[in-house]
């Protein structure tokens, strides 16, 4: 691991602005990602700020009813508070489908959704890689891309997120709080946190330097049947091949609502609202699952190894679709 | 960096570079060996120890991050003259063969327990609502974080689930 200056942060806005005034510095909070990148030489900040002390660690109720959920709170905490047990359950169904109880206890709201790529390119030093070190090229595109996305990737990198919580918190149309270093604060949707690779694929957010996440605030809650499937190469503690967050309220014998996003499948998070439109108002059926799997997989195109995502996203969403529109689980 | 950690109940004043992780603070400096380093990497859970009293992977996080926390090892847990009931659940079960992951299987599964007794769910709870049942299938789901590379994992079950038992 390199050398590095750290500091410890009393104030978020004291620790926003010495990260917007500082040359290549990086928050801790959990470090379960970040330690872990440090140790291999990819990560190499000048200065962490230790934010894991600021008061960011309540769930709080908003005034209209939501969730506001602060940057700090452990995603072992989140999967536990009996608010999102009960009102969102495809969120602490998602937190639970990922990393382990260690992990869990460490790994922070803020942190989770900022988590890079477990691309082997990316994590290989020895290997090219655009994201790591832009303009050395893509191992992946001809390489190992078992695990690459078959969605919204370019001709520069097709590595995948790898968060299950921001899966869900995208089905639910979470928002994203941040404190720049100049003092402003400003809310975006959690969709516009996230940046498609195109031609510059180490730019993976629109956060600015200094800029700190502070909550992700939920909407009231949906209703509806809430599920997380997640497909991966063992039963536990493995990373997303795909997995799909729904949320569906059913109007009669007809689909009333439907909340759909995607992961293991992209380089972000994945929704694709074409896919929900041609849900509502349908009455379930094998067809219309197939229709809704063409919609979301039109463009989707395989690399080779990972060429059996698409069929495999495409049963994931007609079993997921199936069961959520299903008179009894 | 100077700093002060409480491990086991006792404080300690170390000069550390900040780059020391909270495993090779309690191995290499405090000589608290029983806590194993397996990846090094958050993956197999051999660094597994009591953080506040929940479970943490040691490897993963700086030991300057720690001033005024209390830190837990298998060497707090019990000694060998007086094992905890999963020490000695381990022993009467032969939950291991080489005994290397063996302290962070310990030290998981006894947090494991607090978070059953706190009512948290986890992948394999059918209802998220309600308080889990602490089925195999539960043991196995809540102890993914700890690998076994001899493969003891039906002793290792059997021995939380007679503990769990005992505590009820």
């Amino acid at each position: 691991m390199r050398p590095f200056e750290y500091q410890r942060a009393t104030k978020a806005q004291a620790a926003a602005q010495m990260a917007g005034a500082g040359n290549n510095t990086r928050f801790i909070a959990g470090g379960t990602n970040l330690l872990d990148l440090m140790k291999l030489e990819i990560e190499r900040p000048e200065t962490l700020i230790d934010i894991s002390r600021l008061p960011l660690d309540t769930i709080e109720q908003t005034h209209d009813g939501g969730l506001r959920i602060s940057a700090l709170v452990a995603n072992s905490d989140l999967a536990a508070d009996m608010r999102v047990r009960r009102d969102y359950a495809v969120l602490t169904r998602a937190l639970l489908a990922g990393a382990s109880g260690q992990l869990r206890n460490k790994a922070t709201t803020g942190g989770n959704l900022l988590q890079r790529t477990r691309c082997y390119y990316f994590y290989n030093p020895a290997m090219p890689c655009n994201k790591r070190d832009p303009g050395s090229g893509c191992g992946a595109l001809e390489g190992q891309n078992r695990i690459h996305a078959v969605l919204g990737g370019s001709p520069h990198c097709i590595a995948t997120h790898p968060s299950d919580m921001a899966v869900a918190m995208l089905a639910l149309d979470a928002t994203v709080e941040v404190l720049a270093a100049d003092g402003t604060e400003r809310t975006l949707p959690l969709a516009e946190l996230y940046r498609l690779p195109g031609d510059t694929p180490h730019i993976e957010t629109t956060l600015q330097a200094g800029d700190l996440i502070t909550a992700v605030v939920l909407p009231p809650p949906l209703g509806g049947r809430h599920l997380y499937r997640k497909v991966r190469d063992r039963a536990s503690y493995a990373f997303a091949l795909t997995s799909v967050a729904a949320i569906i309220e059913m109007d009669g014998d007809t689909i009333g609502a439907a909340r759909l996003a995607f992961g293991g499948l992209a380089p972000m998070p994945w929704r694709d609202r074409s896919v929900e439109n041609l849900l509502i108002g349908q009455k379930p059926s094998p067809e219309l699952w197939d229709a809704a799997a063409d919609a979301l997989l039109g463009s989707a195109r395989g690399y080779g190894h990972n060429d059996f995502k698409i069929p495999l996203a495409r049963r994931t969403l007609a079993s997921v679709l199936s069961d959520a529109c299903a008179e009894e689980l | 960096m100077h700093i002060t950690l409480t491990v086991n109940g006792a404080e300690h004043a170390l000069e550390l570079d900040p780059r020391t992780s909270l495993l090779d603070a309690l191995r290499d400096h405090l000589d608290l060996t029983g806590t194993k380093k397996g990846c090094d990497h958050g993956q197999c859970g051999a660094c597994t120890v009591l953080l506040n009293n929940r479970r943490i992977n040691s490897c993963l996080s700086l030991a300057v991050m720690h001033e005024g926390d209390e830190i837990t090892t298998i060497e707090g847990l019990g000694s060998p003259e007086e094992l905890s009931p999963l020490q000695a659940a381990f022993v009467s079960h032969d939950g291991y063969q080489c005994g290397y992951c063996t302290p962070g299987q310990i030290c998981s599964a006894t947090a494991m327990l607090g978070e059953i007794r706190d009512g948290w769910p986890s992948h394999a709870t059918a209802d998220i609502t309600a308080s889990p049942e602490l089925t195999t299938e539960e043991i196995s789901e809540r102890m993914s974080g700890n690998l076994c590379r001899c493969s003891a994992y039906p002793n290792i079950v059997d021995a939380i689930a007679e503990v769990a038992e005992g505590s009820k």
